[in-house]
């Protein structure tokens, strides 16, 4: 597989860290790093190396540094991604827990754009925001927001979630309203799927599936379920699926692994790893 | 030993640009800091003072990324000055405001569990046990600092954690700060 894994741990003092990620106990292992699957970019790991396990395909690898939120880590990341893109032999790439940057998407794009093979981009989270506020959003793949985050592309005025407008954020603005919105001001990938109570894929044609079941109420207030999905979707995709299959495969698997699993409101994303793969299987069962 | 207050020397070269501009005499000012780290740290400081000050994102052509600035009112502006050079805060710049300010997210959702409470401000979430108003979750968000206030927060009580705010460094933590403080008054009612 060539799927590339860009982010950050929350921690102070980690380097760059680059390598081939491994999942054991628990933990992500980076050559002689180890972090542990919480939430962010490790739990999206987590669960593109257990898909990519499954699937029989290599192991993702992973551009990360540590940032707990000063920039700095992700600065690295950056410079490091800036001065190696070019040569790196990774067909897909996920951006995600970045601190966002407008002059450095910039320096990437740029670079990004003059490669003869570009590959399949894939943002969510900090960088997601970036790519939208610096009007870079058609240039990407998949983004995978939650609705706020799709309130946020719609509304165009905003550089961040925290300044969406309330009246995007009334949850009486239907989804596939804001999905337009996105589309019709450039501000959205060439996919999307946004998860929430009711996900949605959707391209600038229009919605292309709705997944509604199985519904767990419980997995909306648990850290890293998007994290999850993300992880789960990219590592499809790495795998040789479409885009919009991928997505609505990914969607299924995740409300499959809150099924199996029965989790509370107190869980932990790592706590639905050993459910991963009967939940796959669960959603190639479901039409 | 305190910082000596260049910003001091700054904000008068403002105010008297300003005063001899055609600007309409703004009454409004904004400060500006290379992160937003500082702008919480500004916010603090200012507030503890009594100042009539509100957070507000910087006009576009101010814009960075992760933004967040404080809007004051220039007639204290060497006061304002003063504090924050008390507290070893530099702003950037001092602006004029002549643009719409983007408004920080003011709603809130809550969702009721049973067992547990989930209040929502714009992208962050953050879910409590009602019996001993226990985090035991953190989610949304896509700033770096995310994951960390999760690791700092979870498994602590609203009276016993820190709040996000001296914490968090990003608009997503600020976000988490207000749902923390919505929270914190659902549970007094």
């Amino acid at each position: 597989m060539s799927l590339l894994i860009v982010g950050t741990v929350p921690s102070e003092g980690v380097p760059v860290v680059e390598g081939t990620c491994i999942l054991r106990d628990g933990q992500i292992r980076i050559g002689h790093y180890e972090f542990p699957v919480n939430r962010g970019t490790p739990a999206l790991i987590a669960f593109a190396c257990e898909v990519a396990r499954l699937f029989g395909i290599d192991p993702p690898q992973a551009l990360l540094a540590g940032d707990i939120g000063k920039g700095d880590g992700s600065e690295r990341v950056y410079s490091r991604l800036c001065d190696t893109v070019s040569n790196r032999e990774q067909k897909f790439i996920v951006f995600h827990y970045l601190m966002p940057d407008v002059q450095w998407l910039g320096r990437i794009m740029i670079r990004v754009q003059d490669l003869a093979m570009r590959p399949t981009m894939i943002a969510d989270a900090g960088f997601m925001y970036v790519a939208k506020m610096g009007g870079m959003a058609p240039e990407f793949d998949l983004f995978t927001p939650d609705v706020g985050e799709m309130a946020f592309l719609a509304d165009d005025s905003a550089p961040h979630p925290f300044y969406t407008r309330g009246f995007l954020l009334n949850e009486s603005l239907r989804i596939p309203e804001l999905i337009n919105m996105a589309y019709q001001n450039e501000n959205a990938a060439r996919y999307l799927l946004v998860k929430g109570k009711v996900d949605y894929v959707a391209s600038r044609d229009g919605i292309v599936a709705e997944i509604s079941e199985p519904s767990i109420e419980n997995m909306e207030p648990i850290g890293g379920t998007g994290d999850s999905l993300t992880g789960i979707v990219s590592a499809l995709i790495a795998s040789g699926e479409d885009i919009q299959t991928a997505a609505i495969s990914a969607c299924k698997i995740n409300r499959f692994m809150g099924l199996l699993a029965k989790p509370t409101p107190a869980w932990g994303i790592k706590d639905f790893l050993p459910f991963l793969s009967n939940a796959i299987q669960e959603a190639e069962n479901c039409p | 030993m305190i910082k000596k207050p260049r910003f001091l020397d700054k904000v008068a070269k403002q105010l008297r640009a300003l005063g001899s501009s055609d600007n309409g005499d703004p009454d409004r000012g904004l400060l500006l800091f290379t992160n937003t780290s500082d702008v919480i740290k500004a916010e603090r400081a200012l507030k503890k003072e009594n100042l009539e000050i509100s957070v507000k994102g910087p006009p576009p052509s101010v814009r960075t990324g992760c933004d967040l600035a404080i809007e004051f009112d220039l007639n204290v502006a060497l006061k304002v000055a003063h504090i924050l050079a008390e507290h070893r805060i530099e702003p950037l710049n001092i602006i004029p405001i002549k643009d719409v300010l983007l408004e920080p997210v003011s709603l809130f959702q809550t969702k009721d569990y049973g067992e547990f409470l989930m209040v929502r401000a714009a992208n962050m979430k953050i879910t409590i046990r009602k019996a001993d108003a226990r985090i035991v979750n953190i989610s949304g968000g896509g700033c770096p600092d995310v994951p960390y206030l999760a690791d700092q927060l979870v498994g602590k009580t609203l009276e016993d954690c820190p709040p996000p705010i001296s914490i968090g460094q990003t608009l997503c933590g600020y976000a988490l700060h207000l749902a923390y403080e919505e929270l914190k008054r659902s549970c007094r009612c």
